[in-house]
């Protein structure tokens, strides 16, 4: 279960910023994957709906990496 | 060998959360009196902020007959009777010959949504409806400078300034620039805007940058703007013309000052903020030492505040620590294309009437924003310069100086 939430958050990021999935590891960061903070934008939107979830502003404004998205997630699924 | 002439600002027309004119504005202005309310025009129950700054008790059928509204969005509503309160403000008689040689230039970014939202909602929802007749010549962003120009029959150079944020800042220099090289005779200038519908709201949502709660400029606890609607105008005269007819002037422009950051689409930067606000220093030939105060961008968003701080710190250095800096966005809201109109209406009564505005809803300073920004109360001050500061997304900026009037 947990590694399917991982995968869907990394096909996510992949989709919402154009990213060749086999470019995503678990531990990338966004600046590694050269994304800049308006694709953090867009991962978010596409996190909320594959998920089903509200991401908060702060929150969504803080993420970083793969590791810390996946953990958002995580959290909001309870 | 370029003609020059003092420019000085004769009439204020504004419609604003704070306000249906000039004297309620002005008052609330002086009072901190916030006006951020839960949304009365819209249903926000699907909407994640559930706040804005409205105007409230607006009845257009008090301004305009039905025939008239058929033509004209909100936006455009609100600009016409921020114009015609303006014009009556100046005193101004209308002759052929000032009609010819008038400038109307409105800052206006979105235009009018509310047809153009109605519209798609039938087209992609119901699929039924087809979109009302009149909603290409509504929505239009220039539709307010047209009709403010059918209203006072003004065959001068009209046309509507788009730059997001910058808008009527853009629109306010460009009119003053026109009256000052003797292009033009008179120009009346300012902003209308008005973003409140569900779906422009939603837009807004997916950019993180609209708070919860309320606009807390420069404070460590800011969550982000509040959008606001408006429409504010300013009649700009000669300073001979003006005294020759006996008007009042509230001040008089000096400056105006512009730059683009070519930095991001949304993030601002410090060094492209100093850029336009040196410029307006240097067209207004004034020290930085000489402003007092400074109406800031201060949407009260986390990137904002300290890069606006940084550029002024840049520019003013050492004197920085001496101006007084204060976001009215923290009581009006951010009223968009309209939103530097409606600040220069806001500084220019703050240096007629010698006080200096509040930034609203203020806590705790962030570490990083370690200016003076007169929080919470407005302060009976006199200050001789003030410049008023617009920083648009895509990284446009313009600034305003003005100077205190004393006769």
């Amino acid at each position: 279960m947990p590694e399917e939430i991982e995968e869907r958050v990394m096909r996510a990021i992949a989709n919402a910023t154009h990213t060749p999935i086999e470019q995503l590891t678990p531990d990338a960061t966004f600046e590694e994957l050269g994304l800049t903070s308006l694709d953090a934008l867009a991962i978010v939107a596409d996190l909320e709906e594959e998920f089903g979830i509200e991401i908060a502003n702060e929150d969504a404004l803080a993420l970083r990496d793969v590791r810390q998205a996946v953990e958002c997630v995580r959290t909001l699924l309870g | 060998m370029r003609n020059t002439r003092r420019v000085v600002i004769t009439g204020l027309g504004a419609v604003t959360a704070l306000g249906l004119d000039v004297p309620q504005f002005r008052d609330s202005l002086r009072a901190g009196r916030c006006g951020i309310r839960p949304f009365e025009t819209v249903d926000s129950t699907s909407l994640r902020f559930k706040n804005g700054a409205e105007v409230r008790d607006f009845t257009p059928s008090d301004h305009f007959t039905e025939k008239e509204l058929d033509q004209l969005d909100r936006f455009a509503q609100l600009g016409l009777v921020a114009a015609r309160a303006s014009v009556r403000d100046a005193n101004l008689e209308w002759t052929p010959e000032l009609r010819e040689s008038t400038a109307i230039i409105t800052g206006a970014s979105l235009g009018g949504k509310t047809y153009e939202e109605q519209g798609y909602a039938g087209l992609f929802g119901e699929q039924t409806r087809r979109p009302h007749p009149l909603t290409v010549p509504r929505g239009m962003a220039n539709a307010a400078a047209s009709h403010i120009s059918m209203e006072f029959g003004v065959h001068g150079p009209v046309y509507n300034i788009s730059t997001a944020c910058a808008s009527s800042t853009h629109a306010l220099g460009q009119a003053f620039w026109l009256v000052r090289s003797g292009a033009v005779e008179l120009a009346l200038s300012g902003g209308c805007e008005s973003p409140f519908m569900p779906g422009h709201l939603r837009m807004w949502e997916g950019l993180r940058v609209v708070a919860p709660d309320t606009c807390r400029p420069f404070s460590k606890d800011r969550r982000g703007m509040i959008l606001g609607e408006g429409g504010a105008m300013l009649v700009l005269e000669p300073l001979d013309a003006a005294l020759d007819r006996g008007a009042r002037v509230y001040a008089e422009v000096v400056g105006f000052g512009m730059s683009a950051d070519a930095h991001h689409i949304t993030q601002p930067s410090a060094e492209g903020a100093a850029r336009a606000i040196a410029a307006a220093l240097r067209d207004a030939g004034i020290s930085p030492e000489q402003v007092g105060y400074v109406n800031a961008h201060g949407t009260g968003t986390t990137v904002n505040d300290p890069i606006e701080t940084e550029a002024l710190r840049l520019v003013f250095r050492e004197h920085a620590s001496r101006l007084a800096v204060s976001s009215t966005k923290s009581m009006h809201g951010h009223s968009l294309g309209a939103a530097g109109a409606v600040e220069a209406v806001a500084t220019a009564l703050a240096l007629h009437e010698k006080f200096l505005p509040p930034t609203a809803n203020f806590t705790e300073p962030d570490p990083a924003c370690d200016l003076d920004y007169v929080p919470n109360e407005a302060r009976e001050t006199e200050v001789e310069y003030a410049i008023s500061n617009s920083f648009a997304f895509g990284g446009l900026n313009a600034v305003i100086a003005l100077r205190s009037w004393d006769g």
